[in-house]
């Protein structure tokens, strides 16, 4: 077959195998980033044309303009471009640029909501319809939620949760397009839904709607491709349609659903084995693949969804997470490191930083070290990369797996997650203290029990009643999911993304908490100092008085660290007392995205002395400012948290000012590398690396008008900084930047 | 044993080569004036944590990985660190024990047998000269230079690594023929990899405050780029030794 010639054969030519293509042709590059290229004239231009649009966006209150008429889905608008003449990849997800679309099946009062909030007004006859006609996703979780669930939505021990917008997290394996052609993708599927049911039960009734959904779509995908002059029925012949139609893919997955994180896969690595063939072939220059990598990662950093202003709380700077891993090492010890894994890399410099693609390091002993430098050298540069352990999740996701969102790892195609935000046990602290009552609002939400009336807080009582209040809020969370993903499945299914999986597929249930450093740092401070908890009016514990001091999180201090690790793995394992929905698996992520502000806002003062109101720390990080041994010591906190206990994923986002990693570049270079090796190499699992001085943030807060690229990562993401609220730029500003002493 | 500690910085990276857990000790017999760390002044200062040989080494060893990859290890600072030299001696011992790489940072303000002693021990002294010219420096330091210099031709004699650090202070030492004359002197030195000029700055301003001292330099501001410039060429040419100028 023409587009597979040159291919070195394999498993792959008989069935849907992406890795083991990759695995077959892959060509490893071990050198150092001169070969790159300077964008071309076409790639100025076009990113101009964008800067010019996304300025016009910011001034717009970040939304340049809205279709509130036409429902979202593959085929619902006609093809859009930027310019013509100019873009070597076409396709957007509405007739123009950064036109945000509304997307109603994951819930009818979102969309109503956000065409509102930036002054549309979606179409009445369409509203009507969804009203009286069809349910949506929000409407049926709604339906079904028990009282208990609500109530812990609204007073915030369980927030974040996608019942109102489509769940996102799931990755297609937008390789298969290019690799396979749609045609075949779908005669597998076809071959697979005959194969698979024969009895009629529940389940594989629910199947065999689903893959006639599946199949459905990847028709319209194929329809969709055509509007723009395209034929991917058929695999892409060279690096040019490889990476058209790996596009394809993805934008039919941005159309057809707004989940909170919408990954792109793994997809570097793959492309580079068409660009190697066609440079060998002598059709594509350098330039031309580096052109073909940069205006794909424009597209990239194109992609819009409608949200409402109060997302922006839990999600703040309007990110769509088009993650990206790049780099890591295959099971054969060979690092998986491209010469396309340095073009992905380059686009920073090229266009300039951005947060988009989320573009993620798989970090492997053994990555060639010209690889590192670079890496190292855009982070210092750009602050716009995350890091993150290949050689733990390689353990269990094998060497094809992909990000999702931020930290959460799935074999490409095979596994997918069931994705469910986080609960707060910082405030779950409170009400072991409290017997189940919020201490804000006074409900009586959790389990109901005698107020704490000793005078000074001891630590063997308070860890009994946390327990307890951890055994109801483990069940009541699972059910939680349950019920939405049930509705998720039933009302906004994503049948695209789910063609480009294997049939038969493994499911994670990904759970989240919030607060651990405070849940470390009070417990710590009642074993290790005294605490006396005082009443209020309630007669509820509000605030408390501490003699003496006592270990705190973030200063490799064992005492408190293995409090952390115990709470983690505790929570953990009453989570997996109770079923999943789809038998998926119990997986827990310590990663707050920007809610750690926002849970802060919604808990009382903490026995660790943290105020009412104060933020908490984002993901895994010691609360801002209790590091007292510096940047090393934190590291070690966070990394004894076992990878196992929270496969879903452990974020620590690491600010450092320049001159605090070293005099010279190269010095700044070298020992950014060692401190990523040193924390890796004792299975830490994630790592942010922001390289930033605070003066600049301080006047980006003054002048954004001045700082439109500058990006800062937060928590498993990047964001603009001027996107964020100003509640949030503070936030950010309390956290420890690392510097010298 | 116990040692009086100041505070400790688990990613130092430049107070010698890689990563290191830097170790700031208290006290100091020098006065200068533009000291940012006036806190370390007093050896049993009531801010002073008092460490053990073990609580310290505990958290040495957890930067061994940090160390590995990056060439670094355990650095000394203060304060003069060698006030309390038989603390920094036994933690060094300790240190080379285990393959960690050993740097003092001191002003060398500390009699010859006590360095005679420490000096197996230590891998790199990052050797601090205050003022070369013997009169300006009582003034600036309220002690003369004579005993930093003697340890200087000392340290190189015993072939151990330095690296030599001047701050650059407007008014006080950023005189061109006393940078002449304390190049001269480092020529001389076999064991000078390399002179780190640092800029004076004023960050420490508020602990002066704080203390409740008189903070004589307010209205010294930071020296430019073309005076730092100027000095480090200076030195490179007359001594022949690596020199750079940091901010």
């Amino acid at each position: 077959m023409k587009a597979w010639r040159d291919f070195q054969p394999g498993l792959w030519m008989k069935e849907i195998n992406v890795r083991d293509f990759i695995q077959k042709n892959y060509i490893p590059y071990e050198g150092d980033h001169q070969f790159l290229a300077e964008p071309t004239e076409r790639t100025r231009g076009l990113w101009a044309k964008c800067q010019e649009l996304l300025a016009q966006e910011r001034e717009n209150d970040g939304v340049l303009k809205v279709d509130p008429d036409t429902p979202i889905n593959i085929t619902s608008h006609p093809p859009g471009y930027i310019d013509r003449e100019l873009e070597q990849v076409v396709g957007l997800q509405t007739d123009e640029p950064l036109k945000r679309a509304i997307n109603v099946y994951g819930g009818l009062r979102h969309a109503v909501k956000a065409c509102e909030a930036y002054g549309y007004e979606m179409e009445p006859g369409l509203q009507g319809f969804f009203k009286k006609h069809r349910r949506t996703h929000n409407d049926a979780v709604f339906a079904v939620y028990t009282p208990e669930m609500r109530l812990a939505r609204r007073v915030g021990i369980i927030t974040g949760l996608p019942d109102s917008y489509g769940r996102g997290r799931i990755i297609g394996d937008y390789r298969r397009v290019p690799l396979y052609g749609v045609d075949y993708i779908i005669r597998i599927k076809e071959e697979d839904r005959t194969l698979l049911n024969r009895e009629m039960s529940d389940a594989s009734i629910r199947l065999r709607e689903e893959m006639f959904d599946q199949i459905k779509a990847l028709h319209e995908l194929k329809e969709m491709a055509k509007s723009y002059g395209f034929d991917i029925s058929r695999p892409a012949v060279n690096a040019r349609e490889a990476v058209q139609w790996l596009y394809f893919a993805y934008l039919g997955a941005v159309k057809e659903q707004n989940g909170a994180a919408m990954s792109i896969g793994r997809i570097s690595t793959f492309l580079d084995i068409y660009v190697e063939r066609d440079l060998r072939e002598g059709t594509l220059t350098e330039e031309e693949a580096q052109e073909l990598i940069d205006h794909l990662v424009i597209k990239l950093r194109l992609v819009r969804h409608l949200r409402t202003p109060e997302y922006g709380d839990i999600f703040a700077g309007d990110p769509a997470w088009v993650t990206e891993s790049i780099g890591g090492a295959g099971v054969d010890g060979r690092p998986l490191v491209t010469k396309n894994s340095f073009r992905i890399l380059r686009t920073l410099e090229n266009l300039g930083p951005a947060p988009e693609p989320n573009m993620t390091v798989l970090w492997a002993k053994n990555l060639p070290h010209k690889f590192m430098e670079y890496c190292a050298h855009i982070s210092i540069k750009t602050s716009t990369l995350q890091y993150e352990n290949d050689e733990v999740m390689r353990e269990l996701y094998g060497d094809d797996y992909s990000i999702a969102c931020c930290v959460s790892a799935m074999r490409t195609g095979l596994q997918t997650q069931l994705f469910g935000a986080r609960c707060n046990l910082a405030k779950l602290l409170l009400y072991a203290l409290n017997g189940g009552r919020d201490e804000i609002t006074g409900d009586q939400v959790g389990v109901e029990m005698p107020v704490y009336d000793k005078e000074y807080l001891e630590y063997e009582e308070v860890v009994r009643r946390f327990d307890i209040q951890m055994e109801w809020l483990a069940a009541l969370y699972v059910n939680t999911m349950n019920v939405i993903h049930h509705m998720h499945d039933k009302y906004a299914y994503e049948p695209l993304q789910m063609a480009l999986h294997d049939t038969s597929i493994d499911r994670f249930m990904a759970f989240g908490i919030a607060g651990l450093s405070v849940v470390a740092d009070s417990l710590s401070a009642i074993k290790y100092a005294r605490v006396k908890p005082l009443r209020d009016e309630r007669g509820l514990i509000t605030d408390f008085e501490h003699e003496g001091d006592f270990p705190k999180f973030g200063n490799d201090d064992d005492r408190v660290d293995s409090i952390a690790v115990e709470v983690v793995r505790s929570y953990k394992r009453k989570l997996q007392k109770h079923p999943a929905y789809k038998n998926a698996m119990h997986t827990l992520s310590i990663l707050t995205i920007t809610s750690n502000i926002m849970y802060g806002r919604h808990t009382g003062t903490t026995p660790d002395g943290r105020q009412r109101g104060c933020p908490l720390a984002p993901g895994a990080n010691p609360l801002h400012g209790r590091e007292e041994h510096g940047a090393i010591a934190a590291c070690n906190s966070v990394a004894k948290i076992p990878f196992r206990y929270a496969r879903d994923g452990i974020s620590f986002t690491f600010s450092i000012v320049p001159t605090a990693l070293g005099r010279t570049e190269s010095d700044q270079i070298n020992n950014l590398i060692a401190l990523l090796h040193g924390y890796f190499i004792q299975d830490a699992h994630h790592m942010n690396v922001n390289v930033l001085n605070l003066e600049t943030l301080k006047e980006a807060m003054e002048h954004p008008e001045n700082y439109p690229d500058l990006t800062i990562r937060v928590s498993g993401y990047a964001v603009h900084f001027t996107k964020l609220s100003r509640e949030q730029q503070e936030e950010i500003l309390t956290r420890t930047f690392f510097k010298t002493m | 044993m116990i040692g009086y500690v100041h505070s400790i910085d688990t990613f130092g990276t430049l107070d010698g080569p890689g990563i290191r857990t830097v170790v700031f000790m208290q006290g100091c017999r020098l006065r200068c004036k533009y000291c940012h760390n006036p806190d370390t002044w007093e050896i049993e200062a009531p801010t002073a944590q008092q460490c053990t040989i073990d609580d310290l080494m505990k958290i040495i060893v957890r930067g061994v990985p940090y160390f590995q990859a990056s060439g670094g290890g355990v650095t000394f600072s203060g304060g003069e660190p060698l006030l309390q030299h038989e603390f920094v001696q036994e933690v060094f011992s300790r240190c080379q024990q285990k393959g960690i790489h050993t740097a003092v940072d001191t002003s060398l303000y500390v009699p010859e047998d006590v360095l005679q002693e420490i000096i197996p021990f230590i891998n790199l002294v990052l050797a601090d000269i205050k003022q070369f010219n013997p009169g300006k420096s009582v003034e600036l330091t309220g002690l003369s230079n004579e005993m930093n210099l003697t340890n200087l031709r000392l340290l190189d004699e015993n072939k151990v690594p330095i690296w030599i650090r001047y701050v650059v202070v407007p008014g006080w030492t950023d005189d061109v023929e006393d940078a002449e004359r304390m190049a001269e002197f480092i020529r001389e030195l076999e064991q000078v990899k390399r002179v780190e000029l640092i800029p004076y700055h004023s960050l420490g301003i508020h602990k002066w405050g704080i203390l409740g001292l008189d903070y004589e330099l307010k209205d010294t501001l930071p020296p430019s780029r073309e005076l730092m410039n100027n000095l480090v060429s200076i030195v490179r040419r007359v001594s022949g030794k690596p020199a750079c100028a940091y901010d």
